[in-house]
């Protein structure tokens, strides 16, 4: 896109608003959403690798607050957002690749099955890492 | 970002949107794997403690697999927010400034997180 903005008077696409929602609608902007939280996560991955490299103290300090309340939170939103991304990453692939999946119906119960997917596998997530 | 000439040659916005496709989707296929495991091991070297998270990046399986995956990772997330700031930011200067943020922030983030793992990895054979 060279240059800024639209001057000539071309046809534009309907609008967001104009838009029935579909699962495929959200399952599409989560992808980019939790894309784009994920580059965050890799900050916090960073901070533990930095920690743990350089002695108790600083660790200390990373797991202070990772496991403290919205630390945990926080984690719990972070294993959601990596679950989605992969199982809807892989959906892309399978799109891109064998081309299939693309049926009305057999795309909406796949972003529905990707939400879920997330979820539960956060869950499950949580369970296991509570387990001492 | 395309130079003058690039433009003259007629090759469209910037003529590497194949490569960044298959980037982006060779990078998939590499965490399709390594993200399973990244997760099911940060699972258990989180709960060890600091002592525990040592041992177990300084494990070489667990240095190497975890630099491979910081690579294809943070490469991925790199190609990934350039589309996203070239479909919303549409003033030239904002956008480059943006893109070479963008790829400062990933490399440097590579650098630390790598240099951090040989850290631990050849300071616990000494």
């Amino acid at each position: 896109m060279a240059g800024s903005g639209q001057t000539d008077p071309r046809p534009l696409s309907p609008h967001l608003q104009n838009w029935n929602w579909h699962a495929t609608m959200y399952g599409s902007i989560f992808h980019r959403v939790t894309g784009a939280g994920l580059y965050g996560g890799a900050f916090l991955i960073a901070a533990w690798l930095v920690a743990l490299a350089t002695g108790p103290e600083a660790y200390a300090l990373v797991e202070s607050i990772a496991f403290s309340l919205p630390g945990q939170l926080l984690l719990f939103l972070w294993a959601m957002a990596v679950l989605y991304h992969l199982a809807n990453g892989l959906r892309h692939l399978i799109w891109d690749g064998p081309g299939v999946g693309f049926d009305p119906k057999v795309a909406s119960r796949w972003s529905i099955f990707n939400f879920a997917f997330a979820i539960l596998g956060a869950a499950a997530i949580w369970s296991l890492a509570s387990l001492s | 970002m395309s130079t003058d000439l690039r433009k003259v040659r007629g090759l469209g916005a910037a003529g590497s949107g194949t490569g960044h496709y298959i980037h982006q989707r060779v990078t998939a296929i590499a965490l399709l794997f390594l993200v399973p495991w990244f997760v099911y091991s940060i699972i258990h070297a989180g709960k060890a403690g600091y002592e525990g998270a040592l041992t177990w990046v300084a494990q070489p399986v667990n240095a190497i697999l975890l630099i491979l995956t910081l690579g294809a990772a943070l490469y991925h997330m790199r190609l990934g927010l350039q589309v996203v700031i070239e479909d919303y930011i549409h003033r030239t200067a904002s956008k480059q400034a943006l893109l070479i943020l963008n790829t400062f922030v990933v490399i440097a983030l590579a650098a630390t997180t790598m240099l951090s793992v040989l850290k631990i990895w050849f300071s616990a054979g000494a």
